[in-house]
């Protein structure tokens, strides 16, 4: 019988490497700074930002596999949650919350009270455009991709902006099942 | 669908074949090669059976899988987390072990038939994987696995097994 999945990332997050929360966040902050700077408009900063977490995705994504034990989801309502409980825990010691399901289970928001990419961060007026976390959403759709759900990940809620929560809206847009890679004539 | 296949030594009755598998790239590549005297195809050939085999075991096991009701049809590709999936097989002469993750990465051993289970060896050499090419900066994801540190680990490990 395969293990069943771990309910919470504690155990994991005491296991893995940490490094200083504040260097983390400050060495996330000055590499926003030089996008900022080498890419000049705020819009070209966030599908940066959001292409780099999509390449950390699709290599975190085996990271977690091995080191969480977590088997085979069985459906997305179960991905989300082992996303916030385990995932979040495990790589930012943080969970999320799993709220706003629609009515056939395709999307779901994932609400974080805490968020330690942010300490220290305030937008200035010229940067209000900017998604200052994007590399979240970009992750985990490249790390979602890997485990064949094609995903659109998006930010509805943002304290930086004034409101009162992060909120990111992940929906599945489909899955893609394995594919036969060799043609029958070869 | 992207495939490594590492092949492996037989010590005493152990590992002769190692391949890995994974999505994203169009063929099975021998990670490593320990001991395999005869070798009857040419490498592409040996990968295409390789995952031919086990593209079609997976689905015969998954519809003969009594616990159940929903099957699909055979050989039409299934979604992650549908169907179930083998561990491993024997033959008189060879026992094939396999781990297949979530994200489409298959760890294949091919060793002596009186082996045990190898379950663990199997999770131990993904660790392997991540920890030296996933994290490898130069490895870009779909392509090759070229990565000495990786040999050199999988050699040891193998030895001590």
């Amino acid at each position: 019988m395969a293990p069943l999945a771990p309910r919470s990332g504690d155990a994991i997050f005491a296991n893995v490497e940490r490094v200083n929360a504040e260097l983390f966040t400050l060495t996330y902050g000055a590499m926003v700074r030089q996008l900022l700077t080498d890419l000049e408009e705020v819009e070209e900063v966030n599908k940066q930002l959001d292409q780099m977490g999509y390449n950390i995705g699709i290599r975190l994504i085996d990271e977690f596999l091995a080191k969480s034990n977590v088997s085979r989801c069985v459906d997305f309502k179960e991905s989300a949650d082992v996303i916030a409980k385990v995932g979040f825990k495990m790589f930012l010691g943080i969970t999320a919350t799993v709220t706003n399901w629609d009515a056939d289970g395709t999307s779901c928001s994932l609400v974080l009270e805490d968020n330690p990419l942010v300490d220290f961060v305030e937008l200035p007026d010229t940067c209000q455009g900017l998604y200052y976390c994007n590399v979240l959403s970009g992750v985990i759709r490249g790390a979602l991709e890997m485990v064949s759900m094609k995903t659109e990940v998006t930010w509805v809620r943002d304290m930086l902006r004034g409101d009162d929560a992060y909120e990111l809206r992940v929906k599945l847009l489909k899955q893609v099942p394995e594919e036969y890679p060799y043609k029958d004539d070869e | 669908m992207r495939m490594f296949h590492v092949t492996s030594i037989s010590y005493k009755r152990l590992l002769q074949d190692l391949f890995e598998v994974s999505e994203g790239c169009s063929s099975l590549e021998v990670l490593r090669e320990w001991n395999r005297p005869l070798r009857t195809l040419s490498s592409q050939q040996d990968h295409k059976l390789m995952f031919g085999l086990l593209f079609s075991l997976k689905s015969f096991t998954a519809k003969m899988d009594p616990s159940s009701v929903e099957k699909g049809n055979l050989g039409v590709p299934q979604l992650p987390g549908q169907g179930c999936s083998f561990h491993s097989f024997s033959t008189n002469s060879y026992k094939l072990s396999l781990m297949e993750t979530p994200s489409g990465i298959k760890i294949i051993l091919v060793t002596n038939p009186k082996t045990g289970d190898l379950q663990e060896s199997l999770k131990h050499i993904y660790s392997l994987y991540v920890e030296y090419v996933v994290k490898n900066p130069l490895y870009s994801p779909g392509t090759q696995i070229r990565c000495e540190l990786l040999n050199t680990a999988l050699d040891q490990y193998v030895k001590n097994v």
